[in-house]
């Protein structure tokens, strides 16, 4: 009576934010552990993730740095170097290019360059992507750049459980591993699946299974996807929607799977689609699966433009959910 | 040019500062412990100056490639400040590192396979002479980001920190380097937290080409630094004596809890900034005049002086060094090639490897 009665009761609703906080609340009972960055203490961090962790771990373990994005971060990995296991929070990815050079001339580089002696393992996590008006210098989606990178692990966490769990993979990584966290996903609400203990950092995600086209994406245009993909079964098109999850190293099995079912792909990011991630996974499938499309690959990306601040400017560079349900019905026409 | 001569006359030796080394030797049991000491001070500057003057004859004859910057005439800063620290100390470095990695105790041998792109150089030849590393001893770049390393000096000393103990962080850098924001991001942070840190400012008084009158709005380099509120004092980078008795009391300070030091080291190259260089930007009577000032000679005349040193035993070390860079070639040379199958390796870690 009383198991039925607990596991027909649902579990208590979560968001985003709060699944952040409790993996990093969880990974913080390891001593090696440290979160650091600007204002993650008293302020509780720009985004609220770590409000309450200064008051449970102390000014020690949960570090306000001053405004100085290449030294901490490059403070980061030097104290990986040293034996700690330090999560460095970056506001938005937007500022991170002030420690562009300590993530890639030191993070991605002192393995291969010390011949293998030192490993760098070191989470940055950062938030990424535009959604709330924010105008172009807090709204760019460069986390293609990062993934151009070899020697760091490149992570999306666009659910729930991605957010609550993938955390502990990446302090369990040797290597130097970056979330980013998409600005307009802290609110979103849901229910934690209580069946989910670990994830794996290497497999993209089958988030709705169909048999007309696959939709790539990951991240912030996840939701956006699965809209449309709800549009279009009214149609009568099933579309698949796949998670990328890890955008370095890309899972080209589970795409190519997918396509190779499909014969239709349209790959949603919201960077612009010059040199994007995009660009690199439609390469991919012409490589890899060339023979098995019935069309060509569609990507829905940013305009190529600053993302600008007026809500309907803003709205109309980001890739909507019209604009994947238009690409999927030029796919399948 | 009138500038930098006169920048270069500005330089006075620190007299005061290293005075308790030489009264410490004023009994016959101290004096013989000092000249012991000194002569190993000698040794270890020779070892540098004729591993890199080999470097600069297998460069011409095309054994070993790339940028070579060469630190010929600054060998008082590695070793004196090397002697200041200790087995658990850690040491962050720049591209002109060979003498850093050699003051640390890397091997010649493993240097110079590194040089010569070997699988038992010290980064197994992917590394090359600007990234020269030795977990082992704590020595972490080898970094040809100029201030790059910096932050990350910053990161091991927060990391020994966190973990308790008195382990000192040594970061060398340049003049050039102090221009950087990094450098003042991390003296921010390191005198903000206290960090056991020792900055090593080895002012040659150039950045390339770039004189430091040039590049400095501001050239007095301590008083900078030290309005981040740590201690920060210069010292003549051409007397290994003045700067090991800098060094110490700097890493005793820190190794007491006294947050971050900063220490500029006054010197001089020798030779151009890289192998590339045509050494267009200096006069020729400039360097002369500083080469009056050779760390190596200084030294062994005031040994000689003091009757510490006799032309037996400098013949004799002489050739003793010559056969260590000797060796070292020799091994570089019939070392295997680090093979091509492994070009992948090392980008992520392998199973194993976790540390
Ligand atoms: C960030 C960066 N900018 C420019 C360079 C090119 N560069 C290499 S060495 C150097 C001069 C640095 O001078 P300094 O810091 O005084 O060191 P020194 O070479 O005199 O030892 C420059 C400009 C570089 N390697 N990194």
């Amino acid at each position: 009576m009383n198991t039925r009665r607990a596991s027909t009761k649902a579990p208590p609703p979560t968001t985003y934010r709060e699944a952040l906080r409790e993996a990093l609340r969880e990974a913080l009972h390891d001593e090696r552990v440290f979160l650091m960055g600007e204002d993650v203490g008293r302020y509780g961090g720009c985004f609220g993730v770590s409000l309450g962790l200064l008051e449970e771990f102390g000014p020690d373990r949960i570090r306000d740095t001053p405004l100085s994005e290449s030294a901490f971060v490059g403070a980061g990995i030097g104290a990986a170097l040293g034996g700690m296991r330090p999560v460095v929070e970056i506001m938005t990815v937007n500022f991170s290019l002030l420690a562009l050079d300590q993530i890639l001339n030191n993070a991605a580089t002192l393995l291969h360059m010390s011949g293998g002696q030192l490993s760098v393992p070191v989470v940055i996590r950062m938030t990424t992507g535009a959604g709330r008006q924010l105008g172009a210098q807090h709204s760019h989606s460069l986390e293609g750049w990062y993934a151009h990178i070899p020697g760091i692990r490149v992570l999306a966490p666009a659910t729930l459980d991605d957010a609550r769990h993938m955390l502990a993979a990446a302090l369990a990584d040797p290597d130097p591993v970056l979330i980013f966290e998409h600005g307009s996903l802290y609110n979103a609400a849901g229910v934690l699946d209580p069946t989910i203990e670990a994830v794996d950092l290497d497999s993209a995600a089958v988030r709705r299974p169909g048999k007309d086209v696959s939709v790539i994406t990951y991240g912030g245009s996840l939701s956006k996807a699965m809209a449309a993909a709800d549009i279009l079964s009214g149609d009568g098109i099933s579309a698949e929607v796949l998670d990328l999850r890890a955008l370095r190293p890309l899972d080209d099995a589970t795409v190519m799977e997918s396509v190779g079912r499909t014969h239709r792909a349209v790959v949603v990011d919201e960077a612009w689609r010059s040199g994007s991630l995009a660009a690199e996974i439609s390469a991919r499938i012409t490589e890899q699966v060339f023979y098995e499309l019935d069309a060509p690959v569609q990507r829905v990306c940013s305009a190529e433009v600053p993302i600008p601040y007026a809500r309907q400017l803003e709205e109309a560079a980001l890739p909507q959910p019209a604009s994947i349900v238009d690409a999927v019905r030029l796919a399948v026409s | 040019m009138s500038t930098t001569t006169a920048r270069t006359d500005e330089r006075a030796r620190p007299a005061a500062r290293k005075g308790t080394r030489k009264k410490a030797s004023t009994t016959t049991a101290h004096r013989a412990t000092a000249s012991d000491h000194r002569l190993s001070l000698l040794r270890q500057m020779l070892v540098i100056r004729r591993f890199e003057e080999r470097c600069v004859e297998l460069y011409s004859s095309t054994k070993i490639r790339g940028f070579v910057h060469l630190y010929i005439g600054e060998e008082a800063v590695a070793v004196g400040v090397n002697e200041a620290l200790r087995q658990e100390d850690a040491v962050v470095s720049t591209y002109r590192e060979h003498g850093h990695a050699l003051a640390r105790g890397v091997p010649a041998d493993a240097v110079m396979a590194e040089m010569y792109g070997k699988v038992t150089g010290c980064s197994r030849g992917h590394g090359g002479s600007m990234h020269l590393f030795d977990a082992d001893r704590r020595f972490y770049g080898g970094n040809a980001i100029v201030a790059g390393g910096l932050p990350l000096a910053a990161g091991l000393a927060l990391a020994d920190r966190m973990r308790g103990g008195t382990r000192v962080t040594c970061c060398f850098f340049g003049d050039g380097a102090f221009a950087e924001g990094e450098f003042h991001e991390t003296a921010n942070l390191a005198a903000l937290w206290r960090l056991p840190l020792l900055l090593v400012c080895e002012n040659n008084l150039y950045a390339m080409g770039t004189s430091l009158a040039r590049e400095h709005a501001q050239t007095n380099l301590a008083m900078r630094a030290s309005s981040y509120g740590m201690p920060a004092w210069t010292v003549d980078g051409m007397d290994v004596l003045a700067v090991e008795a800098a060094a110490l009391q700097a890493a005793e300070s820190i190794r007491a809890g006294n947050g971050p030091h900063f220490l500029e080291a006054q010197t001089y190259r020798f030779r151009a900034h890289s192998m590339y260089d045509p050494d267009r930007y200096r006069a020729k009577s400039e360097i002369e005049q500083w080469k009056e000032r050779d760390p190596l000679q200084g030294l062994a005349d005031r040994m000689r002086s003091e009757g510490q040193l006799e032309d037996r035993t400098m013949e004799q070390l002489e050739q003793d060094v010559l056969d260590v860079i000797e060796r070292a070639v020799r091994s570089a040379e019939d070392a295997p090639a680090e093979p091509v199958a492994d070009l992948l390796r090392y980008v992520t870690s392998e199973p194993g490897n976790t540390p």
